[in-house]
C-alpha cells in the first residue's frame, strides 16, 4: 500500500492509502472524540461527533473522521470553533436523552455542552448502534436490532432470537455508553421470556 | 404487434397509426390524473363513452382518458381536439351537451372558462390564463395521449429520438449533446445530468445501472406524478437514451408503492416497449440492450435520498449510506448507478432530437429548459404548471395562479417542499432559477410551490414541515434525527404560547449544526423552511415568542 501524506492540526501526518482520517489522526497521537466507533466493528459514522474540518483544494468541508479517506495533502483540523460547536450541540441533544452518561460528562465538559439546554426526553439509547452491530458483526445473531425511523427509532431485543442466544453472551452491555441495551434485554425478557431466569436460578 | 428491427419500421409503423387517423376527427379527452381522478372523472369517461355508443357515434368522436391536463382547481378537465377547446368542471350530467355540440363542430359556452375578473370567456386552451403564459413542452402532449397506448405517443413523434440516438450518434455524442444542453437535475439539487452521466460512463465496471426517481414523497408535490402517469413512454424513451449514452444494461423505475394508477401506467409503459422492440434486447436492431425493472418504496420519505433509493432497490432498508463515495461511481451493489428523477430523464428525448442549441435558447443563462412546478397553497389556479426557467415567480403566482381567493394579499412563497425555504411577497419578482432562488435561501427543489396568504402562521409553517421530516427520515444520524425533535418541540411550545427567552438561539444553534453535520442530503437540508423564516420572519417569531399565547 502506498504512503499518503496529509496534514492534521498543523502536523505533518504519514497514513497508509485506504485508511480513514480517524485512523491517521489516532496513529499520530492525535485524539478525535467518537462514541458510535468500535476498533472491531465496520465504521458507522452516525453519532457525528468525530466530525472534523477539511480542506481540500481551499475548500472547506465538515466530514466524520471513521468515514473519510485520507488523501495526499488533504489539510485536517480536528478543532475550530466550528468543530466545537458541532460537538457541543450534538452532546446537548443527547445529554437529553442519557443525562447522566459518565461518557458525555466526560464530552460535555471537554466541549462546554449545557446539560439542560434542551427538553428532556430520557429514552437512555442514543442509538450509537454498537449493541445491534457487534450483536450483527461479531456475534451474527441479529437478537438486537432497530426499530421505527427518524424520531421513533429505537433498539429492541427480538424475543425468539434473544431467549436463545443471549443468555450466555450479554457482551453487547459492556459496550453500550447509558446502560439502555441491558434495560431493552431484560424488559424483553421480563415480556417475553421471564422463566428462562427462573429456571436458571432454580437449577443453581 | 411484430417487433420492430430497425429505424425504418419505427418509421413506417408511425406511418401506418397517422394514415388510420383522420386529423379532423374530434377527439374529446378527459383528463384522468390524480385530481380529476378524485373528482370522478372516471364516471365522466364512462358517460361519454356510453353516449356515443348510445348514439352510435363511434365514427364522429373518439373518447380519451387522460393523463393530468394541469389545470387541476378547475378539474374535471376536457380538452376537445382539433381546437383545443376546453371545458372545466364537467360532471356526467354535461356530457350529453358536450357531445351534441362536438359532433356539430360547435361550442359550449357554459362549460368555458370565464374570467373572474372581466368575465371574459376562452375558448381555446392558449387563451385560458392558466394556460396562456406556460410552455408545455414536457406536459403539454397530455391531453393528446392515452397513456395506456403507446400508438398515441408513437403519434407524436415518440422513440424518434432514441431511433436519431441508436442509428445516428455514437454514445459519446449523446452524452456530449445533454452535457452541451446544461440539463440540471430536476429533481432538487441541480446537478448537471450530463456531468452525473459522465463518472457513471467512466466509473470502472461492466455492469452499470439507471434509475428513474419517480419518488416524489414530499407534500406538495404532484408535477412528476402527472408526467409520469400521463406520458410514462417519455420518461422510458429518456431512460433508454440515457443508458446508452452511459453504457448501462439494467435499469430501475423506484416509485411509490401507494399510486396504483401510475403503476399501472408504468407497467403497461414498460410491457408494450418490450414487445414493440423497444426495450429488452437488440432494441430496434441496434445491438444495444437494456432491461428496466419496476421497484417500490416502502412508504417513507427519506427513501427518494440518491443512496437510500439505492439500499432500498437492493432489498435493504432505506437508509443513507454515509460512505463518502459518489452514486455514480458506487451504488446499487457499489456498482456504477445513475439516478435522475423523472422531469430529468423526461427532458432528454427533445435534447436529442431539437439538439442542445434549440434547448439552451429556453430559460436562463445557468438554469436552462423549462420546469414544471406544482402550485398550491393560497392560490386561486392550483395545478401542474410548466414554464420556462427565469419566469419571474408573480408571473406563476398572478398571472398563472390568478393570485390569492377574493383577492387577499400573498405573504410569503414557499419553494422546495420541507427541505426548501419561503421568501417574502416583496421578493416575488426573482426569477425561476436554479441560483438564483438557491441564494435566497428558497431553492426550486423538485418544484413545489406553495402560495401563503396573510394570515398564514410562519412558526406553524415550520412546525408542519419539521413534523413531516421527523416521522420521514430514518433516525439514524444525531444531528438528524435529535436536531429535529428539539427544533419540532421549540417550535411546538411557540405556536402553543409557550415559547421561552433563548429559543431563537437554540434554533438557531440547531438548525447550524442539523445543517452541516448530517450524514445526508434530508438532514442537512431539513432545517432549511426554519432558516428562511428566521432570515424573513424573524420579527414574528420574536413577537409570538415574547406575547405567548395572545400573539400571533
Amino acid at each position: 500500500m502506498s504512503e499518503v501524506l496529509l496534514q492534521i492540526d498543523g502536523k505533518a501526518v504519514k497514513a497508509a492509502e485506504g485508511m480513514t482520517v480517524l485512523q491517521a489522526a489516532r496513529l499520530a497521537g492525535i485524539a478525535i472524540p467518537t462514541l458510535c466507533d468500535h476498533p472491531k466493528l465496520e465504521p458507522y459514522g452516525v453519532c457525528r461527533i468525530c466530525t472534523v474540518e477539511v480542506e481540500v483544494r481551499g475548500r472547506k468541508n465538515y466530514v466524520v473522521s471513521c468515514l473519510y479517506p485520507v488523501a495526499p495533502d488533504l489539510v485536517v483540523r480536528t478543532r475550530s470553533e466550528k468543530v466545537d460547536k458541532i460537538r457541543r450541540v450534538i452532546v446537548e441533544e443527547l445529554l437529553a436523552h442519557a443525562p447522566n452518561s459518565p461518557e458525555l460528562m466526560n464530552l460535555a465538559q471537554e466541549y462546554g455542552a449545557d446539560r439542560d439546554r434542551f427538553e428532556k426526553e430520557p429514552s437512555f439509547c442514543i442509538l450509537c448502534g454498537l449493541c445491534v452491530r457487534y450483536c450483527a458483526e461479531i456475534k451474527e445473531k441479529n437478537a438486537v436490532g432497530f426499530i421505527e425511523r427518524g424520531a421513533r427509532r429505537e433498539i429492541r431485543f427480538i424475543p425468539e432470537i434473544a431467549a436463545k442466544e443471549c443468555w450466555d453472551c450479554q457482551e453487547c452491555f459492556a459496550l453500550c455508553p447509558t446502560s439502555a441495551a441491558q434495560a431493552a434485554y431484560f424488559l424483553i425478557e421480563a415480556l417475553a421470556f421471564p422463566s428462562a431466569r427462573k429456571a436458571a436460578s432454580d437449577s443453581a | 404487434m411484430p417487433r420492430l428491427h430497425s429505424a425504418a419500421e419505427l418509421e413506417e409503423l408511425r406511418a401506418g397509426i397517422l394514415s388510420g387517423r383522420d386529423p379532423e376527427k374530434p377527439c374529446i379527452a378527459v383528463c384522468a390524473g390524480a385530481a380529476c381522478h378524485g373528482l370522478d372523472s372516471g364516471t365522466v369517461v364512462s358517460a361519454f363513452e356510453e353516449q356515443v355508443r348510445k348514439l352510435g357515434l363511434g365514427a364522429k368522436v373518439d373518447i380519451r382518458a387522460t393523463g393530468c391536463h394541469g389545470f387541476c382547481e378547475k378539474g374535471p378537465n376536457v380538452v376537445i381536439s382539433p381546437g383545443e377547446i376546453c371545458y372545466f368542471e364537467v360532471k356526467p350530467e354535461d356530457v350529453p351537451d358536450i357531445v351534441a355540440h362536438t359532433v356539430k363542430g360547435e361550442v359550449l359556452d357554459r362549460l368555458l372558462y370565464t374570467r373572474p375578473d372581466t368575465g371574459q370567456k376562452a375558448v381555446h386552451l392558449d387563451e385560458v390564463p392558466f394556460y396562456k403564459q406556460q410552455t408545455r413542452l414536457l406536459i403539454g402532449d397530455n391531453p393528446r395521449i392515452d397513456p395506456t397506448r403507446i400508438e398515441d405517443y408513437l403519434a407524436l413523434g415518440g422513440y424518434a429520438a432514441l431511433s436519431k440516438a441508436l442509428f445516428e450518434m455514437s454514445p459519446d455524442q449523446v452524452l456530449d449533446e445533454v452535457k452541451k444542453a446544461n440539463l440540471r437535475g430536476r429533481g432538487g439539487g441541480g446537478f448537471p445530468a450530463g456531468l452525473k452521466w459522465e463518472t457513471a460512463k467512466n466509473a470502472p465496471g461492466e455492469d452499470k445501472y439507471v434509475i428513474v426517481n419517480g419518488h416524489e414523497g414530499e407534500p406538495g408535490a404532484f408535477m412528476d406524478r402527472a408526467l409520469f402517469t400521463g406520458n410514462p413512454h417519455k420518461v422510458l424513451e429518456g431512460l433508454i437514451i440515457g443508458a446508452y449514452a452511459i453504457g448501462s444494461h439494467r435499469g430501475f423505475i423506484y416509485t411509490r408503492h401507494d399510486s396504483p394508477q401510475l403503476i399501472k401506467h408504468i407497467e403497461i409503459a414498460l410491457a408494450q416497449a418490450e414487445e414493440y422492440g423497444l426495450l429488452g434486447e437488440d432494441i430496434l436492431g441496434s445491438g444495444f440492450n437494456l432491461w428496466v425493472e419496476l421497484h417500490f418504496d416502502v412508504g417513507i420519505f427519506v427513501s427518494g435520498e440518491s443512496s437510500a433509493l439505492m439500499r432500498s432497490i437492493e432489498g435493504n432498508p432505506p437508509e443513507p449510506r454515509p460512505k463518502y463515495i459518489r452514486t455514480s461511481v458506487s451504488g446499487i451493489w457499489d456498482k456504477p448507478s445513475n439516478l435522475n428523477n423523472v422531469e430529468t430523464w423526461a427532458n432528454v428525448p427533445q435534447i436529442i432530437s431539437r439538439g442542445a442549441e434549440w434547448y439552451t435558447s429556453i430559460g436562463t443563462e445557468r438554469s436552462k429548459g423549462t420546469k414544471l412546478i406544482s402550485l398550491s397553497g393560497h392560490v386561486a389556479n392550483s395545478g401542474v404548471v410548466e414554464v420556462p426557467m427565469g419566469t419571474p415567480l408573480r408571473t406563476i403566482v398572478y398571472d398563472i395562479g390568478g393570485g390569492v381567493p377574493g383577492g387577499k394579499p400573498a405573504k410569503a412563497v414557499h419553494l422546495g417542499g420541507p427541505m426548501g425555504g419561503s421568501i417574502p411577497e416583496r421578493l416575488i419578482d426573482t426569477p425561476l432559477d436554479f441560483d438564483e432562488l438557491a441564494k435566497l435561501g428558497a431553492p426550486i427543489g423538485a418544484g413545489g410551490l406553495l402560495v401563503m396568504d396573510d394570515e398564514t402562521d410562519m412558526v406553524e409553517v415550520a412546525r408542519y414541515l419539521l413534523d413531516f421530516l421527523t416521522n420521514e427520515a430514518c433516525g439514524k444520524c444525531v444531528p438528524c434525527r435529535e436536531g429535529m425533535r428539539q427544533m419540532l418541540k421549540i417550535l411546538t411550545n411557540i405556536t402553543k404560547g409557550k415559547g421561552k427567552s433563548g429559543d431563537i438561539g437554540r434554533l438557531e444553534d440547531l438548525s447550524d449544526v442539523t445543517g452541516v453535520a448530517c450524514l445526508c442530503a434530508l438532514g442537512k437540508t431539513a432545517p432549511d423552511p426554519l432558516r428562511s423564516m428566521l432570515r424573513y420572519f424573524r420579527d414574528e417569531y420574536e413577537a409570538r415568542i415574547a406575547g405567548g399565547s395572545d400573539a400571533k
